[in-house]
């Protein structure tokens, strides 16, 4: 790092101590221009992917799947077996990486913990009210905590969407930063539940605001509403972790999540990585899939490249 | 790093015979003297096919079927017969659409992702939006009964050869009239191919002929005393020369000819996509493309910024092999037009201005020039004043509003010039006083088959497509 390029940086830890300076930093940021967001999309979901490039991307895709289930049917069964699957996705070729993350309720941490220890494969957990965000800090920060004893190196929490709607950045700014810090060592992924936000000059300043507040991560959505991940939506957040880190020098991660089922949609994605932010962000410390369906559909590519020709799904588990 | 591995598209898909006739009254035929060219793939300088060069006896010959074709079969026929051939053309445009862009990227040079996504759709979208004239003239807003013009000579060049086809032959034969047209020189084998797709929908004998040639095919066609409108695509130059062999006679005459586009970006732009828009106001089909954003006037405050975007922009941009899905920038067309892109872009560096390329590697056989933005222009550059026609950007800045109206209209040209704000009213104050054909506003290079599209000044005069278009072929 070069002493010119260090001073070029900008200090933008000052934002979060004024609402009138935040507001004025959030909505001086370039504006997005709808079409031509959804056009860029589009144009890079045209790439031909194949023969060894497609191994590459499934192989990648596979090690940035955030395993995820977070159903009010979710029992200690069920997500254990799902932690099985994610260091073995398949258990007949050992040559298969392990997922990136297990993605759970706070309560069912404690058995997916059991099952991870001593491995490669991160253990998260949703919190601070997922998926509303609708209750009092204090109860979404002992969430966080009680999810990060009970063994999650990874908190993925929502943000405020109605404070952020009704202009009151700080509190959202605020909320993250004290999500932060009841996090301690864990990584923490803000959510800022695109489908909510509605525009895409929205999700830039949300990605911003996340971004200062010291979120480790960005996260699109929390599958829970009609809307999930898109595209487009990724181009945006992709963009502004881009410009976050030559503004500030920190890299965060992007992790869109619902609503990607096919292997041919996570290629998508890395292709955007791949031309948006570049080589550093194709590593599943930066960036993640929040899915569940993908996976065996990214097993199931995989095993066809590989032998060349489709085994049938009963030859992939379901858990 | 994540390298994407070749995915070329097949060639198979192109059944291309060693050596083509000229299209005259329904048939493939021999030139009178015999006399042929090669049309090569710019990419691999390989010879894809012989075709014959037509003579001054041979555009006498295709003229004189389309007057009997014009008196006897098309010019009579009620229109919603004329529709019918014209909606069969189109589909059979699109079932054969993979053929077509193939071809189109193997004679031109163009990526298959290119003639794939945006010539071919297009073609067949502007033969199906006249076939709906066809029958509704009386509601063109010409009259109650707007006749045909009669024989049509067409001369399109090599850039978007289908495209430059269907927005010539398309029109003229939904409003009653009969056409010859020549192909570039560089370009001739799609529209050879869409003389066979002629015949595949019965059209009748004559309707459409196609005569392949070079410039004194097209003169001896511009000059035929039997065609009744000349309508011509291409240079400022030939244009002039056009309008002086016409001038005096009964011919109506159409040109689009060349632009020197002003792509304008103020402070307020919505940066992301205005990057996107100049990327592909400029190398989009290499930058051989009339209406190009190739001024790209930044407001001085934010230009720094915007040219960092670009530049990290353009180093994604993939330039090879035009058959492969993802190449961005195919081939120059022919070793003349590189020549010509390489004397201005010289010139450009001994005027002074600073001259940047990512590094890209360019393939040894074949015509190719990496894209290239030069900062520093200022007016009196000749690359700031003359038309390049090649993926080379020439950057000027500007402080006010007016001062940017004054510099994007300080050109003979005026085909186009596009504005990137988030400001609306900005927008209209804009376009009301840019003298330009087509004023596109937070996007670049769209077309649309109802759109009018056509210069102003030295740009050309007369409108193609939508409704406007069909006046060019009424005799009105």
């Amino acid at each position: 790092m070069t002493a010119t390029a260090t001073s070029a940086r900008s200090d933008l830890s000052e934002l979060g101590r004024s609402e009138t300076a935040l507001r004025t930093f959030l909505h001086g940021l370039p504006g997005v221009d709808q079409v031509g967001a959804e056009q860029r999309a589009a144009q890079l979901g045209t790439r031909s992917i194949k023969t060894t490039a497609k191994a590459q991307a499934i192989d990648l895709a596979i090690s940035m799947v955030d395993l995820t289930t977070l159903e009010g049917a979710d029992t200690p069964g069920k997500v254990r077996a799902l932690a099985a699957k994610a260091l073995r996705p398949d258990p007949a070729d050992p040559s298969c990486p392990h997922v990136g993350a297990v993605c759970v309720y706070p309560s069912m941490v404690p058995h997916v913990a059991d099952v991870l220890r001593g491995s490669a494969v991160h253990l998260a957990s949703v919190a601070t009210s997922f998926p509303s965000g609708q209750a009092p800090l204090e109860i979404k920060l002992a969430d966080t905590r009680a999810a990060v004893e009970a063994g999650a190196d990874e908190i993925d929490m929502v943000i405020n969407r109605g404070a952020f709607l009704a202009g009151r950045y700080s509190e959202v700014y605020d909320e993250i930063v004290a999500t932060k810090q009841a996090c301690g060592d864990a990584h923490l992924k803000v959510i800022l539940e695109t489908g909510e936000l509605a525009t895409y000059d929205n999700v830039r300043r949300a990605s911003w605001l996340a971004m200062l507040a010291g979120g480790d991560f960005i996260k699109t959505s929390t599958g829970k509403v009609p809307v999930a991940a898109t595209l487009p939506v990724t181009l945006v957040m992709l963009e502004a972790v881009r410009d976050f880190r030559a503004a500030t020098g920190r890299q965060v991660g992007v992790k869109p999540a619902g609503g990607i089922r096919t292997t041919k949609d996570a290629i998508k994605y890395l292709v955007m990585v791949n031309e948006v932010v570049g080589p550093d962000w194709l590593h599943p410390d930066w960036f993640r899939f929040g899915a569940s369906s993908l996976l065996n559909d990214l097993l199931m590519q995989r095993t066809k490249l590989t032998t060349g020709v489709y085994a049938g799904p009963d030859y992939f588990t379901l858990d | 790093m994540f390298e994407y591995a070749p995915a070329p598209e097949s060639r198979s898909v192109v059944d291309l015979k060693p050596s083509y006739g000229l299209f005259i009254d329904g048939k493939f035929v021999d030139p009178a003297d015999g006399s042929g060219f090669k049309s090569i793939n710019p990419a691999s300088e390989e010879v894809l096919a012989e075709v014959a060069e037509g003579g001054a006896q041979d555009v006498d010959r295709a003229v004189r079927a389309a007057r009997r074709a014009y008196e006897k079969v098309w010019g009579p026929m009620p229109g919603r017969d004329r529709a019918k051939y014209l909606f069969r053309i189109a589909r059979i445009i699109q079932e054969r659409s993979r053929e077509l862009a193939v071809l189109e990227s193997l004679d031109n040079g163009k990526p298959i992702k290119e003639s794939r996504d945006v010539d071919l759709p297009l073609v067949a979208a502007h033969f199906f939006y006249y076939a709906g004239w066809a029958d509704k003239l009386p509601h063109a807003g010409f009259g109650p009964d707007p006749k045909p013009i009669g024989v049509a000579g067409q001369v399109i060049p090599w850039n978007f050869p289908l495209l430059m086809l269907a927005w010539k032959i398309a029109p003229a034969l939904a409003a009653g009239n009969t056409v010859v047209l020549k192909p570039a020189e560089t370009t001739p084998l799609t529209a050879l191919l869409f003389a066979e797709i002629c015949q595949q929908a019965d059209l009748p004998a004559g309707v459409v002929n196609i005569v392949t040639g070079a410039g004194e095919t097209g003169r001896a066609l511009v000059e035929h005393d039997g065609v009744d409108k000349v309508a011509f695509t291409g240079s400022t130059d030939v244009g002039r020369a056009i309008a002086r062999a016409v001038a005096g006679s009964r011919k109506k005459l159409t040109l689009e000819l060349g632009g020197k586009a002003a792509n304008i970006v103020f402070d307020d732009a919505p940066v992301d996509q205005a990057v996107e828009g100049i990327v592909n106001g400029i190398f989009f089909n290499q930058g051989h493309v009339c209406c190009a954003g190739s001024r790209l006037l930044i407001q001085e405050s934010v230009a720094d910024r915007v040219l960092e975007s670009l530049k990290r922009r353009m180093a994604q941009l993939r330039v090879g092999d035009p058959l492969d899905k993802n190449t961005d920038i195919g081939a120059i067309n022919s070793a003349a037009q590189l020549a010509r892109i390489k004397e201005l872009s010289d010139a450009g560096s001994a005027e002074g201005a600073e001259r940047w390329s990512p590094p890209c590697e360019l393939p040894d056989r074949g015509f190719w020039f990496a894209p290239t933005i030069f900062t520093g222009v200022t007016q009196a550059h000749r690359i700031a004043r003359e038309e390049i026609f090649g993926p080379v950007l020439s950057v000027l800045t500007f402080r006010t509003p007016a001062e940017a109206v004054e510099k994007a209209n300080n050109t003979p040209y005026g085909l186009s010039a596009g504005i990137w704000t988030e400001k609306g009213s900005r927008i209209l104050w804009m376009a009301d006083r840019l003298r330009a054909g087509v004023v596109w506003a937070n996007t670049f290079n769209k077309f649309d088959p109802t759109s009018p599209f056509g210069g102003y000044k030295e740009s050309g005069y007369g409108r193609e497509g939508g409704r406007h278009g069909l006046e060019a072929y009424l005799n009105v």
